[in-house]
């Protein structure tokens, strides 16, 4: 999957979380939580959400690795490379 | 035959405009189904029976705007024959909030026939006492203050009720300029009716409620280790959030302390059916909610996580029961991750007490006489003194303690 393709899909399951958020204006490099005003359980929505789309089980101790879309794709750019962490 | 009136769903309610019924006539239906969805400041909310039987007559239409207690359907009881009106006593009267000013156009002014002459409202018994402010407010507005509900020390009409009905009127005015079908997207709230109704119900409770008030820390190592080895491993969707865990631990702790428990009214305390959990979610846009989580006491923590996340989602989206809103006992408010160290909250009323906790935020402390870190939640009481004193209070908070420190009894 191509990194732009895994932004696609972080960005879509983003609007469904924060359907108010102006995401065509989000920056890459900018916490998530701050910029979109997530709580704990949008977190682990998003990260359910990045598990049924994406097929990665992003477990608890990677969120940290997430905390930036740029970040994101990154880390889940290279967890589907890797392929092992696949669906639980 | 009995009568189905509009729920009252929390003390900041007045009325509510029926959205979309979901049943009619000859429709069965029994305790707990969903038969209709209103709109309220809270967003699209879905009013369920508590009767079992047929229903008869579907008394309010889409788009009216009905009063707590106003007629919303008939229904004739399991066995009666629908069509036999005239069966049994007669209905009683419902409880119509009377209304005031004057009335705003419910029909289109285009098709509209001269309308007859209105039936002067009768008046509620004797005349209502009205505060000075109030009256000068309601004067103001062009509203007739003596013929609203009062919520104020001895049913006085205070500035908040004035407040509220100018907003109710503009509310039920608002559907007669543009004459469309009624509106049936779900979800969706006013957020400045929102904050209105949380100004009256929050004011209330300030004038009425003598709070006291307790806070102390807890340490939540033991909780948070054993959270993540349950976490680990799990997938996304079969992971508990500390959250769960607090307020678990939180019913648990009102089991044992019922008189925290419940709702003063009339002078008097009467304890809660159940520890049905008011559970604070602040919604996108402003306001917030605090839904009931039904026995949370009772619920393991699967269960409850399950329970939380649907309440969470649903509150945000539309889509929460009308029981949901009528029954919480007991308001948690947890700040989560990013929220503020400490909350001390404000009683909804009728309830008497309120518990809130803060960020969890790893700080020194000491175990075993040595000063380590650990991470650590402000949990706060906020309770009634007419219900309870601080004696049972500091129970309450003492044994929530000790249940976090026992994660896997949850």
């Amino acid at each position: 999957m191509t990194p732009d393709r895994i932004r696609a899909v972080l960005l879509e399951e983003l609007g469904n979380i924060a359907p108010e958020a102006d995401l065509g204006s989000l920056d890459p490099g900018a916490d998530l939580r701050e910029a979109l005003d997530l709580d704990s359980m949008d977190l682990l929505n998003w990260i359910a959400a990045i598990h049924t789309r994406l097929g990665v089980n992003v477990p608890e101790r990677d969120y940290a690795k997430l905390a930036t879309l740029a970040d994101a794709v990154d880390y889940l750019a290279h967890a589907a490379e890797k392929g092992g962490r696949s669906a639980g | 035959m009995t009568d189905f009136v509009m729920p009252s769903l929390g003390a900041d309610m007045e009325r509510a405009k029926v959205a979309e019924w979901l049943v009619k006539p000859g429709d069965r239906v029994k305790k707990g189904d969903v038969v209709a969805v209103v709109e309220t400041h809270k967003g699209a909310i879905e009013i369920e029976i508590f009767q079992e039987g047929t229903v008869a007559e579907l008394c309010a239409r889409e788009g009216d705007d009905v009063p707590v207690g106003g007629l919303l359907a008939r229904l004739s009881a399991p066995g009666e024959a629908p069509a036999e009106r005239p069966a049994g006593p007669p209905a009683p009267p419902v409880r119509e909030m009377p209304r005031a000013g004057p009335q705003p156009a419910r029909e289109p002014k285009a098709e509209a026939p001269p309308a007859p002459p209105r039936p002067p409202v009768p008046p509620a018994g004797p005349r209502a006492k009205v505060s000075p402010a109030a009256r000068r407010r309601a004067a103001e507005l062009g509203i007739d203050a003596d013929a609203l509900a009062g919520t104020g020390v001895d049913g006085s009409v205070t500035l908040a009720d004035v407040e509220l009905a100018a907003q109710t009127h503009a509310a039920a005015a608002a559907p007669a300029e543009e004459p469309a079908p009624a509106r049936k997207t779900r979800g969706g709230f006013d957020p400045a009716e929102m904050r209105k109704a949380i100004a009256a119900a929050m004011g209330r409770s300030k004038r009425e409620i003598p709070h006291y008030y307790l806070t102390g820390t807890i340490d939540l190592g033991t909780a948070l280790a054993w959270l993540e080895r349950y976490n680990d491993g799990r997938p996304p969707d079969g992971r508990l959030l500390p959250a769960v865990l607090l307020l678990k631990a939180t019913a648990l702790g009102l089991r044992a302390t019922p008189q925290l428990n419940g709702f003063w009214e009339e002078g008097a305390f009467r304890p809660g059916p159940g520890v049905h959990v008011g559970w604070a979610i602040s919604l996108r846009g402003g306001g917030l909610v605090a839904p009931a989580i039904h026995d949370a006491d009772r619920k393991p923590l699967p269960e409850l996580m399950a329970a939380l996340r649907d309440l969470v989602g649903r509150a945000r989206s539309g889509g929460l029961r009308s029981s949901e809103l009528m029954d919480p006992t007991v308001t948690v408010t947890s700040l989560g991750e990013r929220g503020a160290d400490a909350v001390i909250g404000v009683i909804y009323p009728p309830q008497v007490a309120i518990v809130g906790f803060g960020r969890i935020a790893e700080r020194p402390w000491i175990v075993d006489g040595l000063v380590t870190k650990r991470p650590v939640v402000s949990i706060s009481l906020a309770a009634d003194h007419r219900a309870s004193d601080g004696h049972t209070g500091g129970l309450l908070l003492a044994e929530i303690d000790r249940l976090l420190q026992e994660p896997e009894r949850l």
